[in-house]
């Protein structure tokens, strides 16, 4: 595939060839495709609809309101969503180990992380995302929002380095994957865990779950906090308000840990043996 | 050979039952991780539902703190056995042409197929299934009955529940003889059927719209039902109405599973000897 690409179209040209082709793959069968955006827009929908039900049934829930819930859920789940987008696919990896494709990546020019990124654009993640910003916009619309400098920029923070924590925490779980193989299970529990905590009102969280939850897997920064500094709440004990400003470096922490922990996996790898 | 008595129709299927325990038993880290997630899930569920029953005022739908300590961890708990991930065995034989070595077999496919299920299902229960229940009544603590009825029928429901869970699977899968790609399909099944039988919010919270919808699946079947008769919630009388229900799912989804794989063989085609 890269060698059908001139030398001059620059450095990323692989990587763009890799995603057009991919784009095309999947937009070949048709039913399949639907089907595909048709599920993974549901999962946004459900996920928010479990929420809701809870929070609906009793008014209030850990101070939040269905209203506050819809800005929360909308945040932390766009953030997932892209996050998804961009490395949810390495959780493929126990796959590539097990068949002994892994191999083959190992054998061309560009950097194992980024090919493995950009290996399965998957379009149907597009529909997870609208779903999101569907919830986000209507909490938007239906919250009493101060729109000045300091809103636009925790709204911001918390889509961008949402986005980031979430990748962060796939590569986390990829490498991880080089030890655990057929345990490959346990990183569910901060990845798609992480997801699901992260759409929670985290004031109702018992002590462990806001140190795990808050600032050991720090999904917490996606959204209840910038949740709790938009509508200018009151914040929990252990989560004061000034955190959130502190969304940038939990998003480093993460990423410090990824690529630690990537970096140990890779040099763990003994190959397939093919 | 023919001589020999025969042995009784239901010999293969124990083996199979066997095997599939044998083969669950046999990935130790997975089921370490598979608990360890499904604790981490649970502590997070038990969290919000209980805020949830203290912001009612201590009960909400009928739950008390301690009956949704009960939900939270027996449904984290039978999670494992339940398996509501729609993916199942019998899609990549129909997809790879393998289905029609099972076809020559002298066995019945649904029922061969259910046999290995239910032996995996049964061995979840050791590393994922008690040790989960036990955790769960260390932490955030949780109420069940201390009469043996409950129990007794609950195993009955759990029974049924896993059945059904794995009959609906195997119906999903089929599909594969129609569409090559199955995933959509199958993803859309684990959501729609992991909200319907109460994984994540218990179906006596839904709102009554949402819980008409639900009645008319067989998923509150799957999960809610064994949660239900497990924990008590439903009193004896009414668990044999659980159960009965439990059974018509079984009969319907078992019935839908045999068209289609009769329908299904007709359609495939397998190339090369």
């Amino acid at each position: 595939m890269a060698d059908s690409v001139p030398a001059a179209a620059g450095r990323l040209a692989p990587y763009v060839a890799v995603v057009r082709a991919r784009i095309r793959a999947q937009r070949s069968y048709r039913t399949s495709f639907r089907i595909d955006l048709l599920g993974s827009a549901a999962i946004g929908v459900i996920e928010f609809g479990e929420v809701w039900i809870v929070v609906h049934s009793v008014g209030t829930l850990g101070g939040l309101n269905v209203r506050a819930i819809l800005l929360l859920f909308g945040l932390s789940n766009l953030a997932f969503a892209s996050g998804n987008l961009i490395a949810g696919h390495l959780d493929q990896i126990p796959t590539y180990i097990r068949a002994g494709t892994l191999d083959t990546f190992y054998l061309r020019p560009q950097p194992l992380l980024a090919q493995l990124l950009i290996s399965d654009f998957q379009l149907r993640r597009l529909a997870r995302m609208t779903a999101a910003t569907t919830v986000l916009v209507v909490g938007f619309g239906l919250n009493d929002i101060v729109w000045d400098v300091r809103t636009v920029a925790v709204i911001t923070m918390a889509v961008t380095f949402g986005t980031a924590i979430f990748a962060g925490l796939f590569v986390c779980a990829a490498g991880l994957q080089f030890y655990l193989i057929n345990g490959a299970e346990l990183t569910n529990a901060f990845t798609y865990g992480g997801a699901y905590a992260a759409g929670q009102p985290a004031s109702v969280f018992t002590r462990p779950l806001t140190l795990f939850f808050g600032y050991l897997v720090p999904v917490v920064f996606t959204g209840y906090l910038p949740t709790v500094a938009i509508l200018r709440l009151d914040s929990p004990p252990g989560l004061p308000s000034w955190l959130v400003w502190c969304t940038p470096l939990a998003a480093l922490w993460v990423w410090a840990v990824a690529l630690l922990l990537w970096r140990l996996g890779v040099r763990h790898y003994q190959g397939g043996g093919g | 050979m023919s001589i020999a008595t025969a042995a009784p129709i239901w010999a293969p299927y124990w083996r199979f039952a066997r095997a599939g325990f044998r083969r669950e038993s046999r990935y130790r880290l997975a089921a370490a991780a598979g608990l360890l997630t499904n604790v981490v899930f649970g502590f997070v569920k038990a969290a919000v539902l209980m805020a949830a029953v203290e912001a009612a005022g201590g009960t909400l739908a009928g739950y008390t703190a301690g009956g949704i300590g009960a939900y939270v961890w027996l449904s984290q708990g039978m999670y494992g056995a339940i398996q509501l991930t729609g993916d199942a065995e019998i899609g990549d034989r129909v997809r790879t042409g393998d289905v029609a070595v099972d076809f020559t077999r002298p066995v019945d496919v649904q029922g061969a197929h259910l046999a290995t299920d239910l032996g995996r299902a049964a061995f979840t229960f050791i590393p994922r299934g008690i040790p989960s229940v036990l955790i769960g009544a260390l932490t955030t603590g949780l109420a069940l009955p201390m009469v043996p009825l409950p129990y007794l029928l609950g195993a009955v429901s759990l029974f049924l529940g896993v059945t059904l869970s794995f009959l609906c699977r195997f119906a999903v899968n089929l599909l594969g003889f129609w569409i090559i790609e199955t995933r959509g399909v199958r993803t859309l099944y684990m959501v729609i059927s992991s909200f319907l039988c109460g994984l994540f919010v218990p179906v006596p919270l839904f709102p009554p719209w949402l819980a008409a919808i639900a009645a008319a699946t067989p998923f509150p079947s799957m999960m809610q039902a064994p949660i239900d008769v497990v924990s008590g919630r439903v009193s004896a009388l009414d668990a044999l109405g659980v159960v009965g229900l439990q059974c018509f799912w079984v009969f319907v989804i078992a019935a839908i599973g045999r068209v289609l794989i009769v329908t299904g063989r007709r359609k495939l085609e397998v190339q090369g000897g």
